[in-house]
């Protein structure tokens, strides 16, 4: 089913670090979980469209007109760090 | 005085200026202070700045202004739904100091119509639980029995109603957590259809399935408070261009003749034995008002929370994705690099229950495993949809339990994910299909109330709160009230 080593390998990829407790803990939850979810499988869906949504809606377009924006301070007063009206974040490059 | 008043009561009071909008905001205030360490409902009460409306609406009502319905009424909001200038933590460590910028539009709505803002109920976090228990940063109680839950995950809202804390709240339910909450707390709770109100300052979850929707004491405020949070928002992509009736209107016109669907699936394996007979009960009450009560067949039902577990947690992966400490939130004070600062601000940011998610999610949608599990779930999602479509092409709604439990106790079960969404057997299939379901009080398991719940048409909410109000004047359960 699921293995330690998926759940480290999905941790990487949704930016997660997990303790060993935490290892051990989803790789038993995540396993029960998917078992039960495997009935799904007895379901004939060979000639169903999925649904991503229930709405009769595809796009939905506005007209492209300028209009203000949340001011600039407003937007970084919940910054974690910022520097001359920009966010600061660690070097990158 | 005014805590169990509802809010067409209350409303009545404050325009004829019986009492003041300051009064009755500071009789809710002190009801908080006195209650709230018990119960746990809010994280947030922002008594100043409410007694500070309640001013400024009674200075409008003596000038003789034309107010709305809900002008001078004390409310409280899930604390994912972003009010500008009041904190909007959704129970997370990760965003515990953040204060948006901006308002949710349903907050825009209730803030024009005049209604006073309490504060920020507790919530499981970012709305991820089955008990109110995933929160950051308290437990609530449920006000009838403080050894059990309010019910997942709006149960902060649920509880402040029950308790006679608010007026009335708002939650949002995404597989269950408006209408399981308000089932164990004894008061009313509405999803209303997918598309029905804006969903723009509502923090995600999943978005295909959350929607926000009015607690309340009775059905008739349930009508009152839908009328004034539907309608179109272009902030809102999925905010459908559709008319909003009066959701008042049509409440007395009875169900003489209304064709009710009981869905057998809904009364199988899982479903406690007290619940099922409070609402055969009921139904009979249906039924002696004139409603024809036929058994039906939603035969993908138990396919349903299989379905709702991985759509929402693919969902929620990605949407929890924007948490990276970089442009609000918390971000962690130790790390080597930005990918490290990612990782770190992450890993101490959320709880277990969101991790888990979001690892669900990650893998439901990562390579090699998306067709086999998102794009099956949204398969049988077309299923689960036709299957209600069908049925209602007969009937005109669906009536079933609510919460397939009552008695969940703090701190059970804690440990087994599964078992913590079973409760919600009944309540996901409603999210899957987008349409609009209802709950109401029907009766007691020893000191502990249970919900009957009423699943409509898309957009056919009239007739939900035309059936729940004629059970309701028939009935007397939503008068009760807990001891706290």
């Amino acid at each position: 089913m699921i293995t330690k080593e998926d759940v480290e390998y999905v941790a990487g990829l949704a930016r997660l670090e997990l303790s060993g407790q935490e290892k051990e803990e989803f790789t038993k939850t995540l396993g029960n979980i998917l078992e039960y979810v495997k009935q799904l499988e007895e379901v004939d869906t060979s000639s169903v469209q999925p649904t991503a949504h229930i709405l009769p809606l595809i796009n939905v377009y506005r007209d492209d007109e300028v209009e203000p924006s949340t001011d600039r301070e407003r937007i970084l007063a919940n910054a974690p760090e910022k520097l001359n009206g920009c966010f600061k974040v660690p070097r990158v490059i | 005085m005014y805590h169990y008043m509802t809010v067409s009561e209350l409303a009545q009071r404050i325009k004829k200026r019986e009492v003041s909008a300051e009064e009755t905001t500071r009789s809710f205030i002190e009801r908080i202070e006195e209650l709230d360490e018990k119960v746990g409902a809010y994280i947030t009460v922002e008594k100043d700045r409410a007694l500070k409306t309640a001013r400024d609406i009674d200075k409008k009502l003596k000038q003789g202004c034309e107010l709305s319905p809900l002008a001078g009424i004390p409310m409280a909001l899930k604390d994912n739904i972003c009010t500008e200038n009041i904190r909007t933590t959704c129970a997370s460590k990760t965003l515990e100091d953040f204060v948006p910028p901006y308002s949710a539009d349903v907050y825009e709505r209730l803030e024009k119509a005049g209604c006073i803002t309490l504060g920020k109920t507790n919530m499981d976090e970012f709305a991820m639980g089955s008990s109110t228990e995933s929160s950051a940063f308290k437990v609530t109680r449920n006000p009838w029995d403080d050894s059990s839950i309010p019910g997942d995950s709006s149960g902060g809202s649920a509880a402040a109603v029950a308790a006679g804390m608010a007026a009335f709240a708002l939650g949002t339910d995404t597989g269950g957590s408006i209408r399981q909450p308000t089932a164990l707390c004894g008061v009313v709770g509405m999803k209303p259809t997918y598309g029905r109100v804006s969903r723009y300052g509502v923090v995600a979850y999943a978005s295909s399935l959350d929607q926000v929707g009015p607690i309340t004491r009775d059905v008739k405020d349930c009508a009152l408070v839908l009328n004034h949070i539907c309608g179109h928002d272009r902030r809102d992509s999925t905010s459908m261009v559709v008319a909003a009736p009066d959701f008042q209107a049509g409440l007395e016109e009875g169900i003489r003749g209304m064709r009710i669907g009981i869905p057998s699936e809904y009364f199988g394996k899982g479903i406690e034995q007290g619940v099922r007979d409070r609402v055969t009960e009921a139904i009979g009450v249906l039924e002696d008002l004139g409603a024809e009560c036929e058994e039906v067949s939603l035969p993908h039902t138990i396919y349903a929370l299989s379905a709702y577990y991985i759509i929402s947690s693919a969902e929620a992966s990605s949407n929890m994705a924007r948490y990276d400490g970089i442009r609000y939130g918390y971000r962690a004070k130790d790390y080597s690099d930005l990918l490290d600062m990612y990782i770190k601000t992450r890993s101490e940011g959320f709880g277990a229950e969101v991790k888990r998610r979001i690892m669900l999610g990650t893998y439901a949608l990562s390579s090699g495993n998306y067709d086999a599990y998102y794009k099956k779930a949204q398969k049988v999602r077309t299923l689960i949809k036709a299957d209600f479509d069908s049925v209602f092409e007969d009937y005109d709604l669906i009536v079933c339990p609510t919460s397939s439990l009552v008695v969940i106790r703090s701190g059970e079960k804690t440990n087994d994910p599964l078992q913590k969404i079973l409760p919600n057997v009944n309540t996901v299939p409603a999210n899957i299909a987008g349409l609009p379901a209802l709950s109401v009080p029907c009766g007691f398991l020893g000191n502990l109330p249970v919900g009957m719940q009423f699943i409509g048409k898309p957009f056919a909410e009239s007739t939900l709160l035309r059936a729940a109000y004629a059970y309701q004047q028939n009935t007397g359960f939503h008068k009760m009230h807990p001891q706290v």
